[in-house]
């Protein structure tokens, strides 16, 4: 047993985690404002970008993965604006990972943030507006302090989901060693040329992971909604 | 001076009306805003702390707070507002909660130790009882010196003790800080023990305006006693009705001629007043 764990490449799993943690902090910034704008807002433009964040949950992988691979590409205006601005193309790079990763985790990030904050009590934040706070400071002194419940569900099925991805990835980043095989991938290839040993134990510790993650998130919003009371 | 001239159409629980108030207050001020559930007091408080949106004026001491051409932020706007839930700030402990407002120290321990408050001042809000959640409300609106106290209900989730207690606390504080206050209520006895000046609205519109013992006392002419109550049953005992009404907490039987009696009609609003006679208070 410990010499098939001394003989397996862990760096997949690296890659994934790698992955999992500069999405979930580029989403975390890229979400906060615009969970805000879409727990404040009565435009009619809400229901149309609420059904555009949504839509990674709805397409298939291989959809959003196509997408973003044509973007990437020489045939799109951005993927030409990118080899010409970096010399690099985003198709099967890690920082192409990054990108498509971000769009099919966006709705996981900001469907509980934009929850925690509906759920505040607006007298609440009224209450600091008229104490003469600014917008900015009564999100980061008042709204966010008092939805860690939300935070942490977003963060944590953020990361999760992330790591979990399988399409999305293969298409835009193929299987390129060290570079853009995480985790899911290997498994998959393992699969494929039959070494279910390491199959096995690829998949169990993804399995254990995975659980131990949304038993803690749980646990955590367990107890924190009985000490605050939340309504 | 605070004047104040504004108009809003609402969307009321019975359809379409239009919140139009013209009113002046005199600094220091202390006035209580009375009126059915629905005629628009909690949204005339809003406009007032610039939390909706209204077309008119408002002027405060030559400040202008709204006119045709600009808005000024809630932020801006001079005020202490009571929200009818204390709205505090659950992440932050009592002297917290004072401090976010304004960093004047000394004014927060002062307002604590007026509202007897100083032993709580470390523990959070969701320990403390809704007389000391309402407090602490108080004592935060009060931080940044307000030139307009706006209160929205400030003792309607509390018992009558309580009420009584926080009444005091309110008319002292009154009068250190001389703010003028709007307080929105239903209690004749709390605007008559501290307001010197009621607003009554009705659909939208400012119906009564003046000192809170001619508004609320509902005696005529030679009336000594008038209170009013909802009428619960008329019955028959011989040659003689009885009605029985609801006036407050307390039920009272009352003769009703026959005449009277097919006038009346149960569930209805009624008036029991009597002339010449004298009463015992014990």
């Amino acid at each position: 047993m410990i010499e098939i764990l001394n003989t397996l490449e862990f760096t997949p799993f690296l890659l994934s985690f790698k992955l999992a943690s500069i999405t979930t902090i580029i989403l975390f910034i890229i979400s906060l404002p615009l969970a805000w704008y879409l727990s404040q807002t009565k435009s009619r433009l809400k229901a149309f970008i609420e059904a555009v964040t949504a839509l990674p949950i709805v397409l298939p992988p291989s959809v959003l993965g196509f997408y973003i691979l044509w973007a990437f590409s020489q045939n799109s205006p951005l993927g030409v604006f990118f080899e010409d601005t970096f010399g690099t193309s985003l198709a099967f790079s890690f920082t192409g990972l990054i990108v498509a990763s971000c769009f099919y985790s966006l709705p996981f990030m900001v469907q509980p943030l934009q929850g925690g904050f509906e759920a505040l009590n607006k007298n609440m934040l009224e209450a600091s507006y008229i104490s003469g706070k600014s917008k900015f400071q009564t999100i980061m002194r008042v709204a966010l302090p008092n939805m860690k419940p939300a935070l942490l569900t977003a963060t944590i099925v953020t990361f999760a989901h992330t790591v979990g991805e399988f399409g999305v990835v293969l298409m835009v980043g193929g299987s390129i060693p060290n570079e853009t095989k995480v985790a899911s991938v290997a498994i998959y290839e393992m699969v494929e040329v039959m070494d279910y040993n390491s199959a096995h134990i690829y998949s169990l510790l993804m399995l254990i992971m995975s659980f131990m993650v949304l038993l803690s998130v749980y646990m955590f919003n367990q107890k924190h909604s009985h000490r605050v009371g939340i309504r | 001076m605070i004047n104040i001239d504004i108009k809003k159409r609402l969307h009321g629980s019975l359809g379409e009306m239009s919140l139009s108030v013209k009113v002046g207050i005199k600094e220091g001020e202390f006035v209580a805003l009375s009126g059915k559930s629905g005629s628009g007091k909690s949204t005339f408080l809003r406009i007032l702390a610039g939390l909706e949106s209204a077309n008119g004026s408002i002027d405060v001491s030559s400040n202008v707070w709204l006119n045709h051409k600009r808005s000024l932020a809630p932020q801006k706007r001079e005020i202490g507002y009571v929200f009818q839930d204390y709205a505090l700030f659950p992440n932050m402990s009592v002297e917290e909660n004072l401090l976010f407002v304004s960093k004047d120290r000394a004014l927060a321990k002062h307002l604590l130790e007026v509202t007897e408050l100083t032993d709580l001042s470390k523990r959070m809000p969701n320990t403390l009882s809704g007389g000391q959640q309402q407090r602490v409300s108080m004592c935060r609106a009060l931080m940044k010196r307000p030139k307009l106290l706006l209160m929205d209900e400030p003792l309607s989730a509390l018992d009558p003790s309580m009420r009584t207690k926080l009444q005091n606390e309110i008319l002292k504080l009154h009068k250190e800080f001389n703010t003028t206050t709007i307080m929105v209520s239903h209690d004749p006895s709390e605007i008559y023990r501290l307001a010197s000046r009621v607003l009554v609205l009705d659909q939208g519109e400012l119906v009564d305006d003046g000192e809170p013992k001619d508004i609320l006392l509902k005696t005529q002419g030679s009336q000594k006693f008038s209170f009013e109550g909802e009428l619960l049953n008329i019955r028959r005992v011989d040659v003689i009705y009885i009605a029985i009404i609801a006036i407050g907490q307390q039920l009272v039987e009352v003769v009703v001629s026959s005449s009277e009696a097919k006038e009346l009609k149960v569930g209805h609003r009624v008036r029991v007043s009597t002339k010449a006679f004298a009463p015992m208070v014990l």
